[in-house]
């Protein structure tokens, strides 16, 4: 078996024990990132100068009897969005093509302090913004399980990656289901924290109030891990809880007696793929036959929720974007006539029209006069929807619903109608307007042999509930053990 | 202005508050370094940086709110003012738009003798911008991001105000309270301390206000005055010719002493306000109001009315002394070793103020330490210099930073009292001016005035003059 196929928590083990050097688990991945790389087209930009002096240092450490870390000497892979201090953090837009960050995000001190290995950043949409990662300035991500099939998106690099044995473990970033939906199409784990559990310092804003880093990783196990490495309060975040964290890992419990799964019928009920279907339904099943209750809970206003989001999203990317004008960093448009000819055209360059597209929709609803009828009816629906989850919750453990309504399509086929695409969505996003922790997890394949997600979601902060029904789901499967044949 | 005519005048006053860092980061507020030493990633809107909201700026807003007799909100917010401009990083202002931290509050102070209140519609917090430098040479311009995200705080007034005057007076009440507070430097000419002046002007007895104007960035408070008369007269001249007033955002060239229309409000900005999603709302208890309300120092009015009390000083000589905190202050430390206040006072607010506003320094800049102008009084008080010779030791002082008692031997300025000593004199110049001493004699008082000034010029002013008096006429009468 080869080194890159191991999941993290395998590999961290062999590390530490020495029955493998870390340069050869670096070898290994980048043997892989050869070998599949040119065909699937994850990475935007690789480091494997850094990683291998990383390597050596922790390498050293270990030998000195030192502790490495949980994530000792383990390659990970991190979302384009994420700054990485003297490594280019270009969002996938030609704005930030040559945009080096002079400072770490938190996670990626986190990661760092922890023993983990970046070895490379990936592709996405553009400014997080997009549902099959086709917005990238760069380059277009293929679906390991099918080349002429877009990741998901928008962390669909950091999906693709995982799924063909690229990186052991990758960052995201979810801001209406960014992780979970190309974990979905790729079949791998994507976890998204409850808003405010994983600092955001670093991470490019596209919508504040709605991002969240999380990670993708090959077993729910290593989720767990990774959640407990990027976890934690930070004085550079003032929407980051300061609460008590616990060990993931503890949650890792096979069983479900007695969890109670909450579902709303009709919230599946039209625009859901025969296929999807099924595997949803088999999954409730399966549970259901592991001892746990299913209930029925009303999620009326989570059909708002798409409506809800493309205000709430699109205003805040509106007033975020606004910094890249082309004056301190980023691209700046060559010829120029005064200030305002400066500003419309390094923009009008740098940007990718479903950025444009979001920043207009952002400003509009946001300008005055509209400002009460979108942005302002947007925020009490979204505590309209914040308290049906919390009613929700008062009667079921964890909730359950499909990932996306359809397993990944081809390349350009959504690409002619944003709404088409926004649709893809319409599971994901409720957990995002309301802040609540979720995940997706391999629960089956269609009749193109394209992976199904099966997504799990808890109350806010009660990530075990989450991770316990998943890692049992998993114990109980073996989704997560397929791996795609790349070709 | 026209006798037929009123105007309204509302002013918004930022004032720089001086916490030692920045609203949002660790940077530090220090003014003048060279540019762009003093910002971070976060000061200058680096993609993915969050803000963190210094606790010291809601502290002292909400001291001002309270010094100012605002109600100081449980719950407020902070809200994003979106524009474009190469000074602002982010592309947006942090500041408060519908729930600022202090509301209804007022004013109260005196201009020209009369009782004048005004009303103060809201105090909020928000973030300072960035200079532009616009390089002669190259004919580039540059941006400094040192102010960047410096706190400030906008103090609104109702349209209360109807005078230039009015309008100063409130703004030095205003300074004055931020100087008592210890939370602005209130250096107008560094910007610290500045504001902009809504006006119009309406026929003496209408009832609607007119359109009104915003004059910006005025920093001192010559300007002040100066912009608001030119301000006043334009539109009125405007209105008289058949003309129209447009609502417009206007700037003062003080140099040329006249203002101009920046841009109208049609092609006003639309800042898309909305809360900033990174910043938690501000949510105060009553404990931390209260404990800011006892902490508050005494404030001018109430230091006023005590100089009234304890030192039998007029309302004016209290008013004048208490408006500057540092004026005040070192009052005190004179009176406390001289126990002369009214002396103390008339030095301070006569031969002291002009001789600062000669050198353009505040009192506490001058070489004249409290010790000193103390021990000058008491040199007075004691009879050993005259009054006369006081001044000019007071202005040697002021020159060379040395004390009283060092001037007055170096230079022997010491007052003459003994009799036979002066006699001695009085006898010499009366000898000398025989066709003076048959003029008096003649009954022509005034020739009383040409002796002494003789004898105290051949005493360079040092004779004690009730004595030069007493004996001058002794003599003559004989």
């Amino acid at each position: 078996m080869n080194l890159y196929s191991l999941s993290l928590s395998d590999i961290a083990k062999k590390i530490k024990l020495k029955e493998v050097l870390i340069k050869e688990v670096l070898d290994s991945v980048y043997a892989r990132i050869d070998e599949v790389e040119p065909k699937v087209d994850a990475y935007i930009t690789l480091t494997k100068e850094y990683a291998y002096k990383r390597a050596q240092e922790l390498q050293e450490k270990l030998d000195n009897g030192e502790n490495i870390g949980v994530l000792g000497g383990v390659p990970i892979a991190i979302k384009d969005n994420i700054c990485t201090k003297d490594i280019k953090t270009t969002c996938a837009s030609r704005m930030l093509e040559n945009f080096i960050p002079p400072y770490d995000a938190t996670v990626i001190k986190k990661l760092e302090e922890n023993g983990a290995i970046i070895i490379g950043k990936t592709n996405m949409d553009e400014f997080a913004m997009g549902s099959s990662t086709e917005t990238s300035y760069f380059k277009k991500t293929k679906n390991p399980w099918d080349l002429e099939k877009v990741p998901g998106g928008s962390s669909g690099g950091s999906a693709a990656c995982v799924a063909s044995d690229m990186a052991f473990a990758a960052l995201g970033s979810d801001t209406g289901g960014s992780i979970r939906q190309p974990a979905s199409y790729c079949s791998v784990i994507g976890l998204k924290p409850t808003y405010g559990l994983v600092s955001r310092y670093g991470l490019v804003a596209f919508a504040s109030s709605l991002d969240q880093i999380g990670p993708f990783t090959k077993t729910v196990e290593d989720a767990a891990i990774m959640l407990n490495v990027i976890t934690g309060h930070d004085n550079m975040d003032t929407t980051s809880l300061d609460i008590d964290y616990e060990d993931y890992t503890k949650a890792l419990v096979n069983s479900v007696d007695k969890i109670r799964i909450g579902i709303d019928k009709n919230f599946t009920k039209d625009g859901v793929a025969e296929d999807v279907k099924n595997a949803y339904n088999n999954s409730l099943e399966l549970l259901q036959k592991l001892g746990a209750n299913i209930v029925e809970v009303d999620l009326s206003y989570a059909k708002y929720s798409l409506a809800t989001y493309y205000i709430i999203a699109t205003a805040e990317a509106s007033s975020n974007l606004g910094r890249y004008d082309g004056i301190r960093y980023g691209h700046r448009a060559k010829e120029f006539s005064d200030l305002i000819d400066l500003y419309k055209k390094s923009r009008t360059e740098g940007f990718g029209d479903e950025v444009k597209r979001r920043i207009m929709l952002g400003t509009y609803v946001l300008s005055s006069g509209y400002y009460d009828a979108y942005y302002k009816r947007a925020q009490q629906v979204r505590t309209l929807i914040i308290n049906e989850f919390k009613k929700a919750f008062d009667n079921c453990d964890v909730i359950l619903i499909p990932t996306a309504p359809n397993t990944a399509f081809k390349f350009g086929a959504k690409a002619e109608n944003p709404l088409e695409m926004y649709l893809e969505d319409i599971y994901t996003v409720p957990v995002n307007i309301a802040g609540l922790p979720g995940i997706s997890i391999p629960a089956g394949f269609d009749k193109d042999a394209m992976p199904i997600g099966l997504q799990i979601i808890a109350n806010a902060f009660d990530e075990q509930k989450m991770l316990q029904v998943a890692y049992t789901f998993e114990q109980n499967t073996d989704f997560h053990s397929k791996k795609p044949e790349i070709k | 202005m026209r006798e037929d005519y009123e105007v309204i005048i509302g002013l918004e006053v930022h004032a720089e508050l001086s916490t030692n860092t920045k609203i949002y980061c660790g940077c530090t507020t220090k003014f003048g370094a060279d540019p762009n030493t003093h910002c971070c990633p976060i000061c200058t809107g680096m993609p993915g940086v969050l803000p963190v909201l210094n606790e010291k700026v809601v502290e002292y807003a909400v001291k001002m709110g309270l010094a100012t007799n605002c109600e100081i909100a449980r719950f407020s917010k902070q809200d994003r003012k979106n524009y474009f401009y190469p000074d602002l990083p982010k592309a947006f202002q942090t500041s408060q738009y519908d729930l600022p931290l202090c509301e209804h509050g007022h004013l109260d102070f005196k201009v020209n003798g009369q009782d004048k209140t005004v009303g103060i519609t809201r105090i909020h917090i928000e973030e300072d911008a960035g200079k532009l430098i616009h390089d002669a040479y190259t004919g580039d311009t540059l941006v400094d991001m040192n102010r960047c995200a410096v706190p400030l705080i906008e103090i609104v007034s109702e349209p209360d105000i109807r005078s230039a005057d009015e309008a100063v007076t409130y703004m030095q009440t205003l300074k004055s309270i931020l100087e008592y507070l210890e939370i602005c430097d209130c250096k107008m000419q560094e910007g610290s301390l500045r504001c902009d002046v809504n006006l119009s002007v309406r026929k003496k007895g209408d009832t609607k206000f007119g359109t009104r104007t915003e004059t910006k960035n005025l920093n001192s408070f010559r300007s002040i005055a100066r912009a608001i008369e030119f301000e006043t007269n334009r539109q009125i001249e405007e209105l008289e010719n058949g003309g129209t007033i447009y609502q417009e955002t206007r700037r003062f060239d003080d140099a040329r002493g006249i203002g101009y229309a920046m841009r109208s409000k049609e092609d006003a900005h639309d800042y898309r306000y909305f809360p900033e999603p990174d910043l938690a709302p501000i949510v105060l208890s009553e404990e931390y109001i209260a404990n800011l309300k006892a902490s508050l120092p005494e404030l001018p009015h109430v230091r006023k009315q005590r100089y009234i009390n304890d030192f039998s000083l007029s309302e004016y000589d209290a008013e004048q002394l208490t408006i500057s905190k540092e004026t005040a202050n070192y009052f005190e430390k004179v009176n406390s070793i001289c126990n002369n206040p009214k002396a103390v006072a008339n030095w301070i607010m006569t031969d002291f103020t002009k001789l600062l506003n000669e050198a353009e320094i505040t009192i506490s800049e001058s070489k004249i330490t409290a010790e000193n102008l103390a021990e000058l009084i008491l040199l007075i008080d004691k009879g050993t210099i005259s009054s006369a010779i006081a001044k000019k030791v007071f202005k040697k002082m002021f020159e060379t930073g040395k004390s009283a008692k060092q001037i007055v031997e170096e230079e022997g300025l010491v007052q003459v009292t003994d009799e036979n000593e002066i006699k001695q004199i009085v006898l010499k110049i009366i000898d000398l001016n025989p066709q003076s001493v048959q003029d008096y004699k003649a009954g022509k008082d005034k020739a009383i005035g040409f002796l002494v000034g003789q004898i105290m010029r051949e005493t360079k002013g040092k004779a004690n003059p009730q004595i030069v008096n007493k004996l001058l006429l002794e003599i003559l009468n004989k």
